[in-house]
């Protein structure tokens, strides 16, 4: 089995690469960080993210309240520890369901070749007319608002762009010698597929679903701002956001520091994603 | 270039007939009854068989379907449950709001982008070039909605240069409308802009490599008319597909920006319209928007045949 995508020949180089790009770096540290608060705020959040406490509300920062508190007294950092949570496992359950299904259908295009070829590659461009907001209305009469309309919504979505990546990096694949090799051996087309195509498109994979987890979080916090999305107690930051808009005047910080979170989160996902392209393909990196 | 615009109009037509089978299946046939849908499990049986009746649900699925898409390609969308008004009047209305807002920001992203990701590129790894990428990965990490209510309330609140929501109409003059229109299409533009200036930059970095732009600069042409002259119209090529490919992002977005100002455009109206389980509405303007995708994709295919003749063979 030949090695992963690229010009990645062994693990120093790319261990190497990695440490030296400082968008990828930069990207980790964010992305981590995000991740260790939400990860957090499952066993431990300064308050309750749900309690509300009428007298204290409207507190400015202070060192019991860091972020202060909103129209209801809830402590605005524990509602954006919690509204973590949300936000990354809506994103990921989306972009699991789009890859899960997208991935399998795009190698199966690119191995099947005629009608199957055709006939995935159409639908999956008639996918792409279905932005995630109108599925989302769609889905609504169905599943009601909620974070599995949502999941199903973004996901939805996703899953022709997994279909189109998968099948991109898998057609020339096919024309390669080491497949030549294996199907020369006897192998069939789905452990040929298995074994060598699905290994060494696997960093484009991973480099697409790091993008497509920073859309996700965007489209979560849009879908939750309209309703859409995670609906209370749990907290969102978008919905955090919906909810400050008529106090923008007479609170700016809680519209504020939900958008420092979701800009903080897209950017360290979009860097992150940036940073492992260029690892994972040097040319590209060279390129630009 | 005829033969294959026939077969792309084919796959459009095939492509929006199944569009039309999913939105009704998944609006009218799998949330159960929509008159239940629409009138709430409080509702009492004599109103519920009285709307059943009205909107044709004693009818088979199929037959209601075919009444349903008759009436789409004739004009003829219903009547609004809430509003008892024709939807087809409700949408006309209501586009003279959210077209103009779209074309206003695609304008805009346009302004923005093109200049500065070509200021970007002829400046390669200088503080321009370092400075607008930075710039442009925050705008595209930062939701359209959250710079929306950022600019409302620098430009509306605080500063009062500009409306903080609604929208006066046309007949209150071109002025007012469109100064009610600036704070929605700069949120909108701005992202779409920041992904488009990137597009742009990368582009443009690509063909100022290219042979023929070397060519340019030995008879003499300067680096700036070298790429003004040469470059830039090449470096189009990719910018133009992902404005193709941004179109449904700039819906959506239109969708949601329309709610944080309070416009009355078709993104208020469906989202209205979802409140008050108005699911003929729905279901029309769903339709309405997914065909605009459809046929916007369409419209670029087919443009890029005929600009690229290598693509013709293609589709």
């Amino acid at each position: 089995m030949s090695v992963s995508f690229g010009a990645s020949r062994t693990a120093d180089g790319w261990q190497f690469r990695a440490l030296r790009h400082p968008s990828f770096l930069a990207g980790a540290v964010l992305t981590a960080l995000v991740m260790t608060i939400a990860a957090v705020s499952l066993h431990w959040t300064p308050w309750d993210p749900t309690a509300i406490d009428i007298p204290a509300k409207f507190q400015p920062p202070s060192t019991a309240h860091w972020f202060g508190t909103d129209q209801f007294g809830r402590d605005v950092l524990a509602m954006i520890m919690r509204g973590a949570v949300t936000s990354i496992a809506v994103s990921i359950f989306a972009v699991g369901l789009g890859a899960g299904v997208g991935v399998p259908l795009g190698l199966l295009a690119a191995q099947q070749r005629g009608f199957a070829d055709q006939a995935i590659m159409r639908a999956s461009d008639f996918v792409f007319a279905f932005p995630a907001l109108l599925i989302a209305i769609m889905l609504r009469e169905v599943f009601g608002p909620g974070a599995t309309n949502a999941v199903v919504a973004i996901g939805i979505f996703n899953i022709p762009v997994f279909a189109r990546v998968a099948y991109g990096a898998a057609l020339p694949l096919w024309t390669r010698d080491f497949v030549l090799a294996a199907r020369v051996a006897g192998k069939g087309l789905v452990r040929i597929t298995v074994e060598h195509i699905l290994p060494n498109m696997v960093s484009l994979v991973i480099v697409q679903a790091t993008i497509q987890l920073s859309l996700g979080i965007l489209a979560e916090a849009a879908l939750s701002y309209v309703g859409l999305g995670v609906q209370p107690p749990a907290p969102s930051w978008g919905r955090m956001l919906n909810e400050a808009q008529t106090l923008m005047g007479l609170a700016p910080r809680l519209a504020l520091i939900p958008g420092f979170a979701i800009i903080v989160t897209v950017l360290g996902l979009n860097l992150l994603g940036d940073g492992l392209r260029d690892i994972f393909d040097p040319r590209l990196a060279r390129e630009r | 270039m005829l033969s294959f615009a026939l077969r792309r109009m084919i796959a459009l037509l095939v492509t929006l007939a199944v569009a039309t089978v999913l939105v009704f299946t998944v609006l009218e046939v799998l949330p159960g009854d929509p008159a239940q849908v629409m009138l709430g499990t409080e509702a009492r049986p004599d109103t519920l068989a009285a709307l059943r009746d009205k909107l044709g649900l004693n009818q088979p699925a199929p037959e209601r379907y075919l009444h349903w898409v008759a009436g789409l390609v004739t004009g003829d969308l219903g009547v609004s449950y809430t509003y008892a008004t024709p939807v087809a009047e409700l949408v006309r209305d209501r586009l003279a709001v959210s077209l103009p807002l779209a074309v206003f920001a695609l304008a805009l992203t346009t302004l923005i982008a093109i200049p500065l990701g070509a200021w970007a590129a002829a400046r390669r790894n200088s503080a321009v070039d370092v400075g607008v990428m930075a710039a442009t990965q925050i705008g595209i990490a930062a939701p359209n909605f959250w710079l929306a209510m950022l600019l409302a309330l620098l430009f509306a609140i605080t500063l009062r240069w500009l409306p903080a929501g609604g929208f006066p109409g046309w007949s209150a003059g071109p002025w007012p409308a469109l100064r009610a229109l600036i704070l929605p299409a700069v949120a909108l533009a701005l992202p779409q802009a920041s992904i488009l200036a990137r597009v742009m930059r990368s582009s443009l970095l690509d063909t100022l490599g290219d042979d023929y732009v070397r060519t340019a600069r030995a008879k003499g042409l300067s680096a700036g008319q070298a790429l003004r002259r040469h470059a830039l119209r090449n470096a189009m090529i990719p910018v133009l597909t992902i404005m193709g490919l941004q179109f449904s992002f700039l819906l959506a977005g239109t969708i949601i920006i329309e709610n944080v100002f309070y416009l009355p455009g078709l993104g208020r109206l469906v989202f209205q319209a979802i409140n008050q389980r108005d699911l003929i509405v729905v279901k029309s303007v769903v339709m309405l928007l997914v065909a605009s995708v459809i046929v916007v994709n369409f419209l670029v295919d087919v443009a890029y045949a005929a600009v690229d003749p290598r693509l013709r063979r293609r589709g």
